[in-house]
């Protein structure tokens, strides 16, 4: 029998081919995986990283005297990774985050179904009270870890117009700004400074690489942090409020609805915005955020409403100051020109009559500033009245632009208005070309009809007479950064093309309306304080007159020239005025001397707290037949959803007495 | 003292110098497996590497009693082993452990045992003692089909419990019986099969048949065009067609996961969170290695679980990973160097029972080899057998060992009769 070893020697061969055959196919796989195929190590480092981002602070706020206005507070998300939260004591952890027990059960299946792996979040924004407790007790929850964030705190609660209020970025501000590397879950400016300075306030986010094992479980940095990137705090603003008036002003106005705006006219600081009634920033910040955002867009008088920046209220008397100064600028008028006060071509109050400019506008004589209104209209360049009057509202509205009206004054905050200047296109469309005249628009002359300021434009022109002809860019923000940046539009000079000498004349008839005899003002003197101010009434279809007051002070150094609009106080001189006189008093000399007037202020409110009486029906009235709403409204720009009625359209001229002061 | 001398002189050393490369090597990846850069690098025995440390311990006491007792414990006693192993295998069937669904662990103390580990060692050596028997003519098919039932018996007992993985092991006796003999056409048909049983899940069926007469039609053309090719042509043809029909059975007889498994692999289904993940996860860190790998205990796949069973069947990957490409190339080298050199010198052996021994043991460890490194790189479907030397765990390690050591002893011995 030949031996079998050798019979089938060769098929050896055969073998160590098949075992070769297979490594060598193994090693032709390998060498694709590992060294031509790039798609796994990409794989890999999303496998193998997380990348965990740390939150930016956000810039602090400060007011003019280095007053935080606004910092961060952090917060804790308490996060959940399903897969190894199986176990949880549900009833432990319930009780120490203040949830009920069914509630965070829910949670976790929710968590769970969205992921089982991936963290969720299952409690946002937990207090640092909370979070303290939790802290103690968290190794007995695995699977939970905490993830910090930090929300805004107002110390002091005040100008939350201003600061405006930072939420969770929505779906389409994501769609938006996702290229700028928002993402979700990102919070964001909203409103107010929050919004105009985002990009300055919110810093930059970090990125940490942690390696995670499968379940998710944190290992450790990666590399020693090496490709870790630190947060970036966002920038402080230093903003050019004046704390204590800011407060002292939203304490007068408490209880009223209106606005007050201060504003240092060399600089064109704004140092105190109010609108009234406000509300308490910390509301809107975290867990209550929304909530609270639906209680106070619900209510009625409209608290998260900016008046100051976004109602229109027709000027009233105010408005005299700058025909005035227009008439004298275009020669018309001289400063010794005066009218008889005939109470026949409008209604008027009980004074001597005028004999200047000065007088007109300390009287605040209502036929006076008819006949300068129509002298400045009607200055007979041409034969038809019809096309004088285009001529020179054109002439008119030119000028009134140069105040800042109709315009929309750069302030560094979002949403402000324009105003209203109508222009004869505007009163063609209304009348039809050449179908009006000074007899149709006169009641523009103290500041009636269709015009239509904001109370931020009433306190520039407050301070663009203070600075006898020009004004700066009213802006809220002085600073940014460590650098302290100063924003361009800080130092921006508007002239109004008026010579000073005329404002000089002006000035006199303000200082005349405080301080002297038959002032309308002289509710807001104040000893010692030379204080140049104008008291007007805005006449009101839908209820009671509003209330303004425009001042400054002192005449010679101006430091701050304010405005006051009061909504349905009735006679500007009333309540506008001495609340206008303790601002300026509280912030020139830090004191209150006349504590009396605060308590006549307080007393008054009572009737003023009283809800509105609803609002009757517009009556028709005897010249309005020609304005039908819808046709207005497009001249009047964007209407917020929630602008109080008074806001929409100009009135039409009243033939009605019309109280001057 | 002097036969401990020829001992070492007989020895062959670059087997044993093999083995205690991989066996270290095994171990290193172990603990780079294992390592969490946490911890930072710590001690203890309750860690894999740790344990694993143990079992190497007893893995080199057992091959110095390989080499240091008398081969005949071994090859006079191959049927009694290879009946405990039975006895074994039977047991583990009413008290074994189930673990991850297969009924394949006794527990005994602290120790678990894994019987279908030490069944490949005493079929092997019961194989070898059955076929080496001078009065059989193994080219005959009634001899090879009754040394088959060694291997078949243990197979049967063990895809009882239900464990495919060692199952397939024992298939490497195929390989062994075409050395002794058997025709050449059974590896082909089994090639086939495997062929067509891939095709048939992945083509339309009439399609491949159709291939399928196209291929026997050549097969008629290239040959003589003799009646009893055409109808052998013709008998193929039927065969596979019938095969076709019955893959489409069979495989939807298959349990769910080994179905979704086979899908997984042929690229039918890509379930990257369900069965291909574990696949998808493993080519992840084999692929991420690069040409040079990451550098030793600075594997970012393999550390963390994210590839599952780590340290056991997915070991390739630590290597993969940490050691690229250069790495894989080096180990697979290493083994195909064991495997070669196994193969010469059982040519080598005096006595049949030596060679045959010697196949068995090539081919147990190159299924191993072929079918774990297959899986991992995504050319096989999921089978959970271990790494020879490399993956955790007593029982497979101190298997090989005891295979590897009785064939070297045994080689030695050739040398010292001469």
């Amino acid at each position: 029998m030949p031996n079998r070893a050798s019979v089938f020697a060769e098929r050896s061969r055969i073998v160590i081919l098949i075992f070769v055959g297979v490594f060598f196919i193994f090693w032709i796989r390998l060498f694709y995986l590992q060294i031509l195929d790039s798609t796994y190590k990409t794989d890999a480092e999303n496998n193998a990283f997380r990348k965990k981002t740390q939150y930016a602070g956000r810039g602090l706020i400060y007011d003019r005297t280095g007053e935080l206005l606004v910092y961060n507070e952090a917060v804790y998300d308490l996060m959940i990774i399903p897969i190894q939260a199986a176990n949880t004591d549900w009833q432990h952890l319930a009780e120490l985050i203040e949830i009920d027990e069914a509630g965070a059960i829910q949670r976790y299946k929710k968590a769970r179904a969205y992921s089982r792996y991936a963290p969720s979040i299952f409690e946002k924004q937990l207090s640092k009270e909370t979070y303290g407790r939790l802290q103690e007790h968290l190794y007995m929850f695995p699977g939970f870890y905490v993830h910090s964030r930090t929300l805004r705190r107002y110390p002091h609660a005040v100008a939350a117009h201003v600061l405006g209020d930072v939420g969770e970025i929505s779906e389409d501000e994501l769609g938006k700004l996702e290229p700028l590397g928002y993402k979700s879950g990102d919070y964001i400016g909203k409103s107010g400074l929050e919004k105009f300075y985002e990009n300055e306030l919110k810093g930059q986010k970090g990125v940490k690489m942690i390696m995670v094992d499968v379940l998710n479980r944190e290992k450790g940095s990666y590399k020693d942090g090496a490709f870790d990137s630190a947060a970036v705090a966002g920038e402080n603003l230093y903003t050019s409020l004046h704390l204590a008036l800011q407060t002292y002003a939203e304490r007068l106005m408490k209880g009223r609805r209106g606005s007050v705006v201060a504003i240092e006219p060399e600089t064109g600081e704004i140092l105190a915005l109010v609108s009234a009634p406000g509300y308490d920033p910390n509301l809107l910040v975290g867990r209550k955020r929304s909530q609270n955002y639906q209680v106070l867009l619900n209510d009625t008088v409209k608290p998260l409403f900016d008046r100051a920046l976004m109602a229109f209220y027709p000027p009233g008397s105010i408005f005299k100051i700058p025909q005035a100064l227009i008439a004298l600028q275009e020669g018309v008028i001289k400063p010794g020109t005066g009218f008889v006060c005939d109470r026949s071509l409008v209604g008027c109050h009980n004074h001597p009559n005028p004999l200047s400019v000065p007088e007109g506008i300390k009287m605040s004589c209502n036929p006076y500033f008819y006949q300068v209104f129509k002298r400045i209209l009607l200055q007979g360049k041409s034969d038809s009245r019809f096309v004088d009057s285009r001529l020179g509202l054109d002439a008119w509205c030119e000028y009134m632009s140069r105040f800042g009206f109709g315009q929309k004054l750069d302030i560094d905050l979002p949403n402000v208005k324009t105003g209203f200047i109508p222009n004869s296109a505007f009163y063609d469309r209304i009348y039809g070309h050449n179908q009006w005249a000074f007899s149709t628009i006169y009641s523009l002359s103290i500041g009636q009809g269709e015009v239509g300021l904001i109370p931020l434009q009433m306190a520039n022109l407050a301070a663009t007479i203070a600075n006898r002809g020009h004004y700066i860019t009213p802006h809220i923000v002085k600073a940014i950064g460590k650098a302290r940046r100063v924003p361009e539009r800080d130092t921006i000079r508007h002239e109004t093309g008026i010579d000073a000498a005329f404002f000089e004349t002006a000035i006199r008839g303000m200082y005349g309306a405080v301080h002297e005899e038959n002032g309308t003002a002289r509710r807001a003197r104040i000893p010692h304080i030379a204080v140049c101010g104008k008291t007007g009434t805005s006449e009101n279809p839908h209820g009671k007159d509003h209330a303004v007051f425009i001042a400054f002070a002192p005449m010679d150094d101006p430091q701050i020239a304010i405005s006051v609009f009061i909504e349905n106080s009735g006679f500007g001189g009333t309540w506008a005025a001495p609340l206008g006189s303790l601002l300026i008093e509280k912030y020139l000399t830090d004191t209150i001397t006349r504590p009396e007037l605060e308590r006549l202020l307080d007393d008054a409110l009572k009737p003023v707290v009283a809800k509105p009486k609803p609002v009757a029906p517009e009556r028709p009235r005897r010249d309005s037949l020609l304005t039908p709403m819808p046709q207005l409204r497009p001249q009047l720009g964007t209407k917020p959803a929630f602008q109080p009625q008074q806001q929409t359209a100009p009135q039409l001229p009243t033939p009605s007495p019309i109280p001057a002061n | 003292m002097n036969e401990t001398r020829n001992l070492w002189r007989n020895i062959d050393i670059p087997l044993v110098l093999a083995y205690l490369v991989l066996v270290i090597m095994g171990w290193c990846n172990i603990y780079s497996a294992v390592f969490d850069p946490e911890i930072g690098p710590t001690f203890t025995f309750d860690t894999r590497y740790g344990r694993q440390l143990i079992y190497i311990g007893f893995a080199v006491l057992i091959a110095f009693f390989v080499l240091y007792t008398n081969l005949k414990i071994w090859t006079q006693f191959a049927y009694f082993y290879y009946i405990l192993c039975i006895l074994l295998l039977i047991a583990v069937l009413i008290v074994g452990t189930e673990i991850s669904g297969a009924k394949a662990w006794i527990k005994i103390g602290p120790l678990s045992i894994q019987p279908a580990e030490f069944a490949k060692f005493a079929t092997c050596l019961a194989f070898a003692k059955y076929a080496s028997r001078p009065d059989l003519n193994m080219r005959l098919v009634r001899n090879q089909i009754s040394a088959s039932l060694w291997f078949l018996l243990p197979v049967g007992l063990i895809l009882l419990e239900p464990d495919a993985g060692s199952a397939l092991v024992f298939t490497a006796f195929i390989i062994v019986l075409y050395r002794e003999g058997m025709s050449g056409n059974v590896l082909i048909t089994g090639v086939v099969a495997i062929t067509l049983f891939i095709l048939a899940l992945l083509m339309n069926q009439y399609i491949l048949m159709g291939l399928v007469a196209a291929a026997c039609c050549l097969l008629v053309f290239f040959n003589s065009k003799t009646f009893k090719n055409i109808a052998m042509a013709v008998g193929i043809f039927l065969t596979c067609c019938v095969f076709i029909r019955g893959v489409d059975y069979a495989f939807n007889r298959l349990s769910s996961h080994q179905k979704s498994r086979i899908n997984v692999l042929l690229g039918i289904d890509s379930d990257l969170k369900g069965a291909g993940y574990n696949v998808n996860q493993s080519k992840i860190a084999i692929g991420s290695g690069g040409f040079g790998g990451k550098g030793f205990l600075d594997g970012t796949q393999t550390k963390f679980n994210f590839v599952p069973e780590q340290s056991t069947d997915f070991i390739f990957c630590t290597i993969g990973e940490e050691w690229g490409w250069a790495g894989s190339t080096v180990l697979l080298g290493l083994f195909l160097f064991v495997l070669i050199r196994i193969i010469l010198l059982a040519e080598k052996q005096k006595n049949d029972f030596g060679r045959i021994y010697g196949y068995g043991l090539a081919c147990i460890l190159f299924i191993h080899i072929f079918v774990n490194i297959g899986m991992t790189i995504g050319l096989l479907p999921v089978i959970g057998i271990p790494l020879p030397f490399f993956s955790y765990g007593g029982s497979s390690l101190w298997t090989f060992t005891l295979l590897l050591f009785v064939f070297i002893k045994m080689d030695a011995q050739r040398h010292a009769s001469v």
